[in-house]
């Protein structure tokens, strides 16, 4: 009930946005806001920490400005092509990732990334340091310019619309109900009969695939594909989006991205201390406040 | 290709092997006692050679005090100052997190990490700043028979190397050693010896912390002094301890120095390859042998 009521509320927040807003800033935190949900997965529902999405998201930019300019196809032709590249990089990951528990899953994903970085630094399509420039926004359907800060926005929003709801069915669903089981006690699961590497690695591919569906957006976006998106700074940001709104829960995510960009946002003009001020809510986060702003709120609701 | 430039880099590549050694040496004394994987351990590497420049070219202007740490002082005073933040933060922050999944104490690491880089790149170049205080001794270049190499690398290497092996012998073979595996292996039985399992906890964190920061004065001649300088280095030294498996202390440090070679070695031979070599071995070892090549999983 408490959910229908958020998701109300957040749907008609989404669809007035653009007439009290920079609608290119509500975008980037709505590519934000999938990334951070489709993070979450991963380690607030299956308790894996995956250091290295931002893979996921860059490479997904990369793959999808490169289809729309250099071979001419639709934004949506391009997303969806950008998407798929990270469905199969996903099932590459998490085959080899899974392979190892815990503290050292976060080190291999984080190394995997790492080898994406520089082939996206070193290949000679993706412009190097400067990034991917110059993709054009083009036409959805061959119908509606994309080049119309309205109609991109609400395809935008579409997306995230999408991607939150697959994530929401997947978290509701019996698949979800085990993912869960295994974050709470693997052995037991294991022990139950359920092929744990097997939901762990499916988990794994649709974290990834949507992260890439969130990263190649905002290539279309901001008509750029940046080497920042891949950096292993951006996996540590969303991780502490998702943290910063509450681990496991489905509305944290999306609170923690609006919060944390709307935050580096206001700071931008502080330079180098926007890192030094990121890391002490890292900090804190870690220390005192796990539960993140939606888990406090979802607590102070159940005790009353 | 002449054989004198395969052993060159083979020289420089064990000069990086050397760090790679220290770093994972440190990272893995440190999870061995605590379960905890430090993030911050690049930041610390890159604190060491912070401390070594300032000492030398910045106390006057920032702190007022007209004096100078040479290289050789700031190789004692460096490591202290990195350890006592070590001792500090495990003290105050990371005592809090034992009793929670593994992951949080990366994810505090990793917040101290962006503080530390963001503090520096405040102050200091992110392109570098080169470290002016090398002894005259060091300079130069020395005649190994067969070639010419930097004195200052062949110090570093054999400085680097005796620490690395006295490390593993104080641990393996002495009293002070065998307590600390005895409470890697079982705390709970080692506090009931009458050892001070939480003190050792501590000083471990605070000595792995040192061996980045001492490290990182090594480092600070050879590559220019940057608040960067450890953030991409900690990512490589991940995937040699994935590599090596953190079981041994042994393994640590010759998979850091064989990684470190046959890094230096894909220079020669294939050079786009060099920044990505380890990771792919990293895979590698994933795929036939997940626990790593001298691992034991936990």
């Amino acid at each position: 009930m408490v959910n229908r009521i958020l998701f109300v509320l957040m749907l008609i927040a989404g669809l007035s946005a653009p007439f009290f807003a920079y609608p290119v800033f509500v975008m980037d935190l709505l590519c934000f806001a999938l990334f951070a949900c489709a993070f979450n997965l991963l380690l607030g529902y299956t308790g894996l920490l995956s250091f290295g999405h931002a893979a996921f998201f860059g490479g997904a930019a990369y793959v999808t400005g490169y289809v729309i300019k250099a071979w001419g196809f639709s934004p949506l032709v391009g997303i969806l092509t950008g998407t798929a590249f990270t469905l199969v990089l996903g099932y590459v990951f998490g085959y080899l990732a899974i392979r190892r528990q815990g503290i050292y899953f976060a080190m291999v994903t984080l190394a995997l990334a790492q080898i994406i970085y520089f082939m996206i630094l070193q290949l000679p399509f993706t412009g190097g340091e400067n990034g991917l420039q110059g993709i054009p926004r083009g036409h959805l359907f061959g119908l509606i310019s994309l080049n119309d800060p309205l109609a991109m926005y609400y395809f935008v929003f579409s997306i995230f619309l999408i991607g939150f709801l697959i994530i929401y069915r997947t978290i509701h669903s019996p698949f979800g109900e085990v993912l869960q089981a295994i974050r709470e006690n693997e052995p037991r699961a294991l022990s139950l009969g359920y092929d744990v590497d097997r939901f762990k690695l499916l988990a794994f591919v649709i974290s990834a695939t949507l992260a890439g569906l969130a990263g190649a957006t905002k290539a279309v976006v901001f008509q750029f594909a940046s080497l920042t998106s891949a950096h292993w700074q951006t996996s540590g940001e969303v991780i502490l989006m998702t943290l910063v709104g509450g681990l496991g829960t489905v509305f944290g995510p999306v609170v923690g991205a609006l919060t944390v960009g709307a935050l580096s946002h206001q700071l931008s003009s502080f330079g180098s201390w926007v890192q030094v001020i990121l890391g002490v809510i890292f900090v804190i986060c870690v220390l005192v406040f796990r539960r993140g702003i939606v888990g406090e709120l979802e607590r102070l609701v159940r005790k009353r | 290709m002449p054989i004198s430039v395969i052993l060159a880099q083979a020289l420089l590549g064990l000069n990086v092997g050397v760090f790679y050694a220290m770093l994972s040496l440190g990272l893995a004394v440190i999870f061995g006692l605590l379960n905890i994987i430090n993030f911050a351990h690049g930041a610390m590497y890159m604190l060491g050679a912070f401390v070594a420049l300032i000492g030398y070219s910045y106390l006057e202007q920032w702190f007022g005090i007209s004096a100078q740490i040479g290289f050789w002082g700031s190789l004692i005073v460096a490591p202290l100052v990195v350890g006592a933040l070590g001792v500090l933060i495990e003290r105050t922050m990371l005592k809090r997190l034992y009793d929670l999944d593994h992951i949080y104490g990366l994810l505090l690491t990793f917040g101290i990490t962006l503080i530390l880089q963001g503090l520096f790149s405040n102050y200091f170049n992110v392109a570098g700043t080169p470290y002016p205080a090398t002894p005259d001794v060091l300079n130069g270049v020395m005649n190994l028979g067969f070639m010419y190499f930097p004195t200052y690398r062949i110090f570093a290497i054999v400085f680097s190397l005796v620490v690395c092996f006295v490390t593993w012998y104080v641990i393996e073979h002495t009293r002070l050693g065998s307590r600390l595996r005895a409470g890697v292996e079982n705390p709970q039985l080692t506090q009931a010896f009458g050892i001070n399992v939480p003190v050792m906890i501590t000083l471990t964190f605070g000595f792995g912390a040192a061996l980045a920061g001492l490290a990182g004065v090594l480092a600070a001649p050879i590559y220019s002094v940057s608040p960067l300088m450890g953030a991409d280095l900690i990512i490589v030294v991940f995937a040699v301890v994935v590599i090596g498996g953190m079981g041994s202390i042994m393994g640590a440090i010759l998979s850091g120095l064989a990684l470190g070679l046959i890094e230096g070695l894909t220079k020669v031979i294939y050079p786009p390859a060099a920044s990505t070599v380890i990771f792919f071995l990293m895979v590698l070892v994933l795929l036939f042998r997940p626990a790593g090549l001298f691992g034991k999983e936990k």
